[in-house]
């Protein structure tokens, strides 16, 4: 199977090149595309470099576009592409190493919304209560792996990386606000109301598309749109 | 030897559950803490945990006791297990698990909005009796929601994280630890981290062995840093075999398959599970289900063209258990074996899980070694705490949904006692040149060899000899080979080498640092597999079929230059009276 990669080690190279790789992906047994990477690294070129951990879509690590679409290598079957499989970093981000990218700026977005429980009141004993229905709320937002790929699929991130919270983030951000056990569902969505952090979002559902959790970015920003009516922040 | 040195008051290395539940302990202390993570923490393998986290509630079925929970553990760990420390652990669950709820954790909900709580392995009511409901779960993605929310709270208390560091090893110094030399993967700058307390949170092993269920960063950084400090490992002998390991992609089905009514199946659609163990069927202990599954297949009663694997059944529990209670767990089916559990069951294994095993600690998480004429001794400065820690709650075999607990407990009780610690005049331990340079040694080692074997040559070779003669039955002669491969394995990794020697993100350095790691772990596996001639939970003998508490009531004790030599096990609970030894009947 042939692949051609995207390969840049700034300690060697002027510029970013595409490498041609063919691997024989049934001698090593290689039934995703992490599969192969690893092979190739393993058996061919030890230089190849891109990050891995959980090999079963739940860390987040191999965040990467394949064939033109944002995915995880290690639960994207290479059976589904078409060859030459051509794979490149996320896209939109500074790349650090071939397949690497560097993720400050994606991070440091998710920390903006302050993705973190707040609640003004002492706590109870035992639990804070919420029926199944409250909780269900949570169901398609706390599932987030933080791979990146909805971000780097979005235009209106690519321009303002350091302004627009990204689709991740405002994921995370209407997952607190929608927690029924967080009161801080006003300064949320004040902290969200300049020009930039939500309302930059296009609508173009680019991070629905390619969310390998098949969560849907696009839809709890306009939830928080929404909430903002409603609170007219 | 110029060397960068940053100075904390704590370092803790490993950015998964134990670590960060130990950072977050002390953010608000005022002291000054770092969390170095080969991974960014998110990617830690507690993300992959799935089934939930045991604690004496009571919300499903009337009040719960945690002396019940106590019971069930120290019957599952085949009294090999402290029972000081399983007393603190389930003790304490409870109300870890209402600070976890408290910090935003999304656990699953009854109708009466308290948290969910499902039936899991091993767990019974009233010292032995009807299955209990006591694991807290977030869906079957437990440990994902922990470990996002414990991150989530590090931003909120601005944890300091080195994220992309690797910690090369532990520097000694003539008291105790003086800190750690640690490496920034994204351009090998390397740096000594000195502190008062180093925290080892290093996880679990698992990539020692072909087929597991664990992530390929869990490598054993921990054991190899511990055993080239000339620090003990102990009961390493004992790891885990997960019942329902997807065959031939090694991914986790949780347990919580079975606890929400899934069972497993042969070739002749029997649920064999009520012939091996009547009472608790497949709920049983995994060691009890893993063995299970082994006979079965050895028997001839395996499924699919060569009989080598077993199936689980889940399509009779309904879309809505399923898509409500578990539907991680049909992705990966779907995914990995390319079977909707919906209609069809899933083809599984048992698959190498977890080590019961680990760096010797106290309940406190303080690190324990040997004196010369054997008494436990206080490693200064040192503290671990998580799977690659052996307090131990686990003895020989753990059971499900208690490792998110021990990691949050005994992270939490590491995080208290440093601060303790140091308001008592913890000191800085001041290493010498020498000591730096020891602790130098292997990363120089790789960055200068030109010319060897490869990593992966080596690596998988390792792995093809634990997978082959340390797996779930084990055997004298097997054994006795495996190690003479490995010993020769060991020599031949001194001569490895590593092609790509360039700073700037070099994952082909970690993997050879790693590599060092996994073939220590290796070589304390085998060690003390080899020397303990009795069959206890996860460690099964064909040759030695029975427990002989007589010989064999100890821990192992493992130190790198191949000695042996064993401790005591703490059967003195505060509390209540000590479980007295009995035999496990199932």
């Amino acid at each position: 199977m042939r692949f051609s990669i995207y390969r840049y080690n700034p300690e060697k190279d002027q510029k970013p090149y595409m490498q041609e790789y063919d691997i024989d992906v049934k001698k090593y047994n290689c039934h995703m595309v992490l599969d192969a990477l690893m092979a190739i690294k393993n058996f061919m070129d030890e230089t190849l470099t891109f990050r891995r951990s959980c090999r079963e879509g739940v860390c987040g690590s191999d965040g990467m576009n394949m064939n033109g679409k944002n995915g995880l290598a290690c639960t994207t079957h290479l059976s589904t592409l078409k060859e030459p499989i051509v794979l490149r970093p996320l896209p939109g981000l500074p790349v650090v190493r071939d397949l690497i990218v560097d993720m400050s700026q994606f991070y440091e977005q998710y920390d903006k919304v302050k993705p973190y429980l707040q609640n003004d009141k002492p706590a109870p004993a035992k639990e804070r209560l919420q029926s199944p229905e409250e909780r269900a709320k949570l169901d398609g937002l706390y599932e987030c792996i933080l791979c990146a790929c909805c971000s780097t699929a979005c235009p209106s991130f690519w321009w303002n990386p350091d302004k627009y919270i990204g689709p991740a983030g405002l994921l995370q951000a209407y997952r607190f606000i929608v927690d029924s056990r967080d009161t801080a569902t006003e300064t949320r969505l004040a902290d969200l109301a300049d020009p930039f952090s939500v309302f930059r979002c296009r609508g173009i559902m680019n991070c629905t598309d390619v969310c390998p959790k098949g969560l849907n970015p696009a839809k709890a920003i306009s939830e928080i749109k929404l909430e903002m009516l409603e609170h007219t922040v | 030897m110029k060397l960068a040195t940053h100075t904390f008051d704590a370092v803790i290395v490993g950015g998964g559950g134990a670590g960060l539940r130990a950072s977050l302990e002390m953010a608000a202390s005022g002291l000054k803490v770092a969390v170095i993570s080969k991974v960014f923490p998110t990617r830690s393998h507690t993300v992959s945990a799935q089934g939930g986290v045991n604690a004496a509630l009571g919300n499903v079925d009337g009040p719960d006791d945690w002396r019940w929970h106590m019971y069930d553990t120290v019957m599952g760990s085949d009294f090999l297990g402290d029972q000081d420390a399983i007393e603190y652990m389930c003790k304490y669950a409870p109300e870890t698990i209402y600070e976890l709820e408290h910090m935003g954790l999304p656990f699953s909900r009854l109708d009466d909005g308290k948290i969910y709580q499902r039936a899991f392995g091993g767990q019974t009511r009233d010292f032995g009796g009807e299955l209990a409901h006591r694991t807290c779960c977030a869906a079957d993605r437990t440990g994902h929601a922990m470990l996002h929310t414990l991150y989530q709270k590090n931003i909120e208390a601005k944890t300091q994280f080195y994220n992309e560091w690797f910690a090369i090893d532990l520097v000694k110094a003539k008291d105790g630890i003086a800190g750690v030399i640690a490496m920034n993967i994204e351009n090998g700058e390397v740096v000594f981290l000195k502190s008062r307390a180093t925290i080892l949170a290093t996880g679990g092993a698992g990539r020692i062995f072909q087929s597991t269920t664990n992530a390929h960063i869990c490598t054993g950084d921990g054991f190899g840093m511990a055993l080239r400090a000339g620090l003990p490992l102990q009961d390493m002998e004992f790891w885990q075999f997960h019942p329902t390991g997807i065959y031939g992609a090694g991914v986790l089905i949780t347990e919580g398959s079975r606890g929400e009514g899934g069972y497993l199946i042969n070739k002749d659609g029997e649920r064999y599970m009520e012939r091996y163990a009547p009472h608790l069927k497949d709920l049983s202990c995994r060691d009890v289900v893993a063995r299970s599954s082994m006979m079965e297949i050895r028997e001839g009663r395996g499924v699919g063209p060569k009989g080598e694997y077993v199936l689980l059944k889940l399509d009779h529990l309904g879309e809505d258990v399923i898509n409500k209670r578990l539907p991680g767990i049909r992705d990966l089916a779907i995914t990995f074996a390319g079977v909707d559990p919906l209609k069809d069951p899933i083809p599984v294994v048992p698959t190498c899980h977890y080590i019961m095993g680990g760096i010797p600690t106290n309940k406190f998480a303080q690190v324990l070694t040997l004196s010369a004429d054997g008494k436990d001794q206080l490693v200064e400065g040192l503290y671990a705490a998580g799977e690659c820690a052996c307090v131990s709650v686990h003895g020989a075999n753990r059971l499900g949904a208690n490792s998110l607990l021990d990691i949050v407990v005994f992270g939490r009780a590491a995080g208290l006692h440093v601060q303790q610690s140091v308001r008592e005049g913890l000191s800085f331990r001041e290493p010498s040149e020498s000591d730096l340079e020891a602790a130098m040694a292997r990363l120089n080692r790789w960055n200068t060899q030109e010319q060897g074997e490869s990593v992966e040559v080596i690596r998988s070779e390792l792995q093809k000899v634990m997978q082959e003669d340390f797996g779930v039955f084990r055997d004298a002669d097997a054994m006795q080979k495996g190690f003479k491969k490995l010993e020769a394995l060991q020599q031949r990794l001194k001569h490895a080498a590593i092609k790509d020697k360039s700073l700037c993100f070099n994952t082909m350095r970690v993997e050879a640092l790693e590599l060092d790691n996994l073939m220590e772990t290796a070589l304390a596996t085998a060690f003390l597999a080899n020397n303990r001639t009795e069959s206890r939970g996860a460690h099964a003998r064909f040759d030695y079929p029975d427990r002989d508490d007589k010989h064999w009531l100890k821990h192992s004790v493992y130190f790198g230059d191949g000695r042996i030599t064993y401790r005591s096990i703490n059967m003195l609970p505060l509390e209540v009276k000590a479980i007295e030894l009995q035999a496990r009947e199932h």
